[in-house]
């Protein structure tokens, strides 16, 4: 039994770990893939992050809990809208592994308790900005220009 | 096989087809749990979840002493959007909700 709340998407793509580590901590990068949004950190572990709308506002913060580039990332993560700021951090763990010719993405988002409310909302925004981050890394363009 | 091919393949079969809904309502769940109630040898599970997770439609995490399935819905995005985003979506959409209105089909749930 899992008492936890959490996500694990994985996709391959064809690329270099340090590329795709520059595509997830890069905003000009994120920008493209992530429909508009980016995130300010200087990815340093204890580091302040947070993620942001192309109007600036914020729209998750947190800080940086583990920084091994270009293989781990580990980010403490909280949504600020106030009934998802309730519920306190989420832990988002990027893992990048060659795999051959291609890099393998694994992104878990997790929570320690079960069916918590931020970790629904980001479920269905994952799938959709990973798609266009490898159709980035590999095409040079995205498949999906609006949310 | 191409990877595309791997997921429709995937895809093509009912009991998978039922196991990829079941982690859609609960995520994370172990072996044990995923072949609770069902009409199905272990090993028959043990095989359609090898074969969902070679089309990479699910991932596998081990937790303690616990192996743990979840449903990675990238690849089902990739074919929506090659495969369904581009040939007019709106009036499928249409379609799709007078069949379900008449049919009372909550079979998409």
């Amino acid at each position: 039994m899992m008492n936890k709340s959490e996500f694990v998407y994985v996709t391959y793509i064809r690329t270099t770990p340090q590329k795709l580590w520059d595509a997830l901590t890069t905003p000009e990068f994120q920008k493209q893939y992530w429909f508009g949004a980016y995130t300010t950190s200087d990815w340093k572990a204890g580091s302040s992050w947070d993620l942001r709308f192309s109007d600036a506002q914020i729209v998750d913060a947190g800080e940086i809990a583990e920084s091994d580039p270009p293989k781990r990332l580990a980010i403490k993560w909280r949504n600020e809208k106030p009934e998802l700021k309730a519920e306190g951090y989420s832990l988002c763990v990027f893992d990048i592994e060659p795999a051959g010719e291609v890099v393998k993405l694994t992104v878990s988002h997790g929570m320690d308790y079960p069916n918590a409310k931020t970790i629904h909302a980001v479920s269905g925004g994952w799938p959709k900005v990973l798609s266009n981050l490898k159709s980035l890394l590999e095409t040079g363009q995205v498949v999906l220009g609006r949310y | 096989m191409d990877k595309a091919d791997k997921v429709f393949k995937a895809l093509a079969d009912p009991n998978r087809r039922m196991l990829i809904d079941r982690l859609h309502a609960k995520n994370g769940q172990t072996l044990g749990e995923l072949c609770k109630g069902l009409d199905m040898a272990r090993q028959s599970v043990t095989q359609h979840l090898d074969l969902l997770a070679s089309a990479n439609l699910i991932s596998v995490q081990w937790q303690g002493r616990e192996k743990l399935h979840f449903l990675n819905t990238v690849p089902i995005h990739d074919i929506y959007v090659r495969w369904i985003g581009k040939f007019e979506r709106g009036r499928l959409q249409a379609l799709h909700n007078l069949k379900q209105a008449l049919e009372e089909n909550d079979d998409d749930e």
